[in-house]
């Protein structure tokens, strides 16, 4: 069966109506399988990669057979359809968080989009002066979060390195939030651009966006979201956050892999120098020179991805017929439960906050006598499919002084019982390892 | 039940009292390996009389923090190679390499890897592989770097 748009609007629903998981689950095909020897599935690692639905697969197999063609190129009626498969996809994406078309930019995933920044900023060292403001340098700095994903930070390390600027970060509390004790010391004049995550993908905090926001600019800093956990799970609206440059990935919210988004406030996108150069991205090109095309284009040098834009758009529809609102609060529910059954098993220790305020579905934790890598092979075992290591994430591990976590994260598609299944799985990992609490 | 093919009590001994834990001094190479994947890491330091090549391995120590089967191979590591020959040591690392990497289809000798039989089990799930064979890697480079050290001199 197919989930209905809700009768009280056309769109998106703000009601608070539950969500009908079951019939949800029937548009997931991969939900019906099993795994290890039969075993029920069930999937706890929608933060690592979410399942898609039929509608998004038929939407990719439906343009291919249908409409396929290289876009932005040729003047045959398959290259006008693709193109505008492309470009309508673009703006339903922009719409989704809220802000203009031309401020959206297709990229491989999230880390490329990250990089793309990354790069442009050295780049603009050799740009014209029009680039300035993202010219960095020694004595400039940029500020990161010790809870940050790899991706937002490797490449700002990079960047100071290839510039001479200066890293520096803000740090995390004992309980998992991000520290903003010293907010005006760490942003500061020097301060150039300041990189944070919306929600951790281990620690399931969401950030107080619009607080870094406010006083970055204050400084003159831009601000770089990391939204690849916030955007898929609730409404989000980069334009309401006031941020400058923003990325999510395409596989996380029910799209494909191999596409990613990065907004960037247009004037901004319009001032950067290019990354990636090549076909597609060029106004003029000369034996010797050439010129670059305005944004969005100027950041899509060479064939782009298409059908898996044209999935990231039946994800976006998918994800609005539902309404992020009641998926935000069907995660909560799912979150508060599993939050509340781990925090009750002896030798269970949450790494993050233990309360469902302001915080996502993303479930870490340690238990006592049993190594994470050991822990989620005997969930693996019982049918659970959750993550463990340190989920790149690994100085976020190392200031909450574990090596490894396990995760559990959540999406629409996940029911209570569930959380149930975890919790027995967890109670069976203490008593193969021989840690069963004697009181139990 | 494929939990129990995996994690034999053999190696659930092992982790749970591991041989020869503990770094010693003295020694002639020490190695610190990783694995990316989960963070587990270990420092190993190997110990060779004769440095040459009619080594033999008098001593392999090591600490380190992972999970039951990078913890228990690398106690099986130590069992298996302090004593013997360098040769000999380097003969059962490949052994044991190739079984690891066999996804179960290598029928391990057991005069050769001995209590190291016990992972052909893990050896079918590639996410496990790198586990095992952590201890052993750091066994490898400690021993190409006394190796390399009694050549260049």
């Amino acid at each position: 069966m197919t989930v209905q748009p809700p009768r009280t609007s056309a769109g998106a629903s703000t009601t608070a109506a539950p969500l009908d998981v079951a019939a949800i689950r029937s548009d997931f095909p991969i939900l019906d399988r099993t795994v290890r020897d039969g075993r029920k599935l069930v999937y706890l690692d929608s933060g690592a990669t979410s399942q898609r639905p039929r509608q998004v697969l038929d939407a990719e197999r439906s343009f291919l057979e249908t409409s396929n063609a290289a876009v932005h190129r040729g003047a045959h009626q398959l290259a006008e359809e693709a193109t505008d498969a492309y470009e309508d996809a673009r703006a339903k994406v922009a719409r989704f968080v809220g802000v203009g078309t031309d401020e959206v930019v297709f990229t491989k995933n999230a880390t490329e989009g990250i990089n793309l920044v990354a790069y442009a900023m050295s780049n603009a060292a050799t740009a014209g002066p029009e680039s300035d403001r993202f010219r960095l340098g020694p004595g400039d700095e940029v500020v990161v979060t010790e809870m940050e994903h790899h991706a937002n930070l490797v490449p700002w390390q990079q960047l100071c390195q290839r510039t001479g600027a200066t890293l520096r970060w803000f740090g995390v509390t004992d309980e998992g939030r991000l520290d903003l004790s010293d907010l005006d010391e760490v942003i500061n004049d020097r301060t150039r651009l300041v990189a944070v995550s919306h929600q951790s993908n281990v620690l399931g905090t969401i950030n107080p966006v619009e607080s870094v926001v406010e006083r970055a600019h204050r400084v003159g800093a831009l601000v770089v979201l990391d939204a690849c956990q916030s955007v898929p799970h609730g409404p989000v609206d980069f334009g309401e956050l006031g941020v400058d440059f923003a990325v999510f990935s395409g596989h996380k919210m029910l799209g494909p892999s191999g596409i990613g988004v990065l907004y960037g406030r247009h004037e901004l996108l319009k001032a950067m120098p290019p990354f990636l150069t090549g076909g597609s991205m060029i106004e003029m090109v000369y034996i010797d020179h050439s010129t670059f095309d305005e944004p969005p284009q100027r950041f899509e040098a060479g064939v782009p991805m298409t059908s898996q834009v044209v999935g990231l758009g039946a994800a976006i529809d998918y994800l609005s017929v539902v309404g992020m609102e009641r998926i935000a609060a069907h995660e909560h529910q799912l979150t508060e439960l599993a939050l509340r059954e781990l925090s009750a098993i002896e030798g269970v220790r949450i790494i993050g906050p233990t309360d469902t305020e302001r915080r996502g579905g993303a479930v870490s934790f340690v238990i006592d006598g049993v190594h994470p890598h050991d822990a989620g092979q005997v969930l693996d075992n019982e049918g659970v499919q959750s993550r463990v290591g340190h989920h790149c994430a690994w100085p976020l591990h190392r200031r909450m002084g574990v090596p490894a976590t396990v995760r559990a994260s959540f999406y629409l598609y996940n029911e209570l019982d569930e959380v149930k299944d975890l919790v027995d799985a967890v109670r069976e990992s203490q008593r193969f390892f021989g840690v069963t609490p004697s009181a139990g | 039940m494929q939990l129990e093919q995996m994690y034999q009590e053999i190696i659930l001994d092992h982790y749970r009292h591991p041989h020869n834990h503990g770094l010693r001094d003295p020694f002639d190479a020490e190695s610190f390996q990783v694995n990316p994947v989960c963070g587990d890491e270990v420092t190993l330091r190997v110990r060779l009389t004769n440095p040459g090549t009619d080594a033999t391995i008098e001593d392999v120590s090591y600490a380190g923090q992972g999970c039951s089967i990078s913890q228990a191979s690398t106690s099986v590591l130590t069992d298996l190679v302090v004593g013997r020959p360098l040769q000999e040591a380097l003969t059962k690392e490949a052994a044991f390499s190739e079984l690891m990497q066999s996804r179960g289809r290598v029928d391990p000798d057991e005069d050769v890897l001995e209590d190291g039989i016990a992972f052909a089990g893990v050896a079918k799930y590639p996410a496990r592989v790198k586990c095992a064979l952590l201890g052993w890697m750091a066994f490898k480079d400690a021993v190409s770097r006394v190796v390399d050290e009694v050549g260049a001199s």
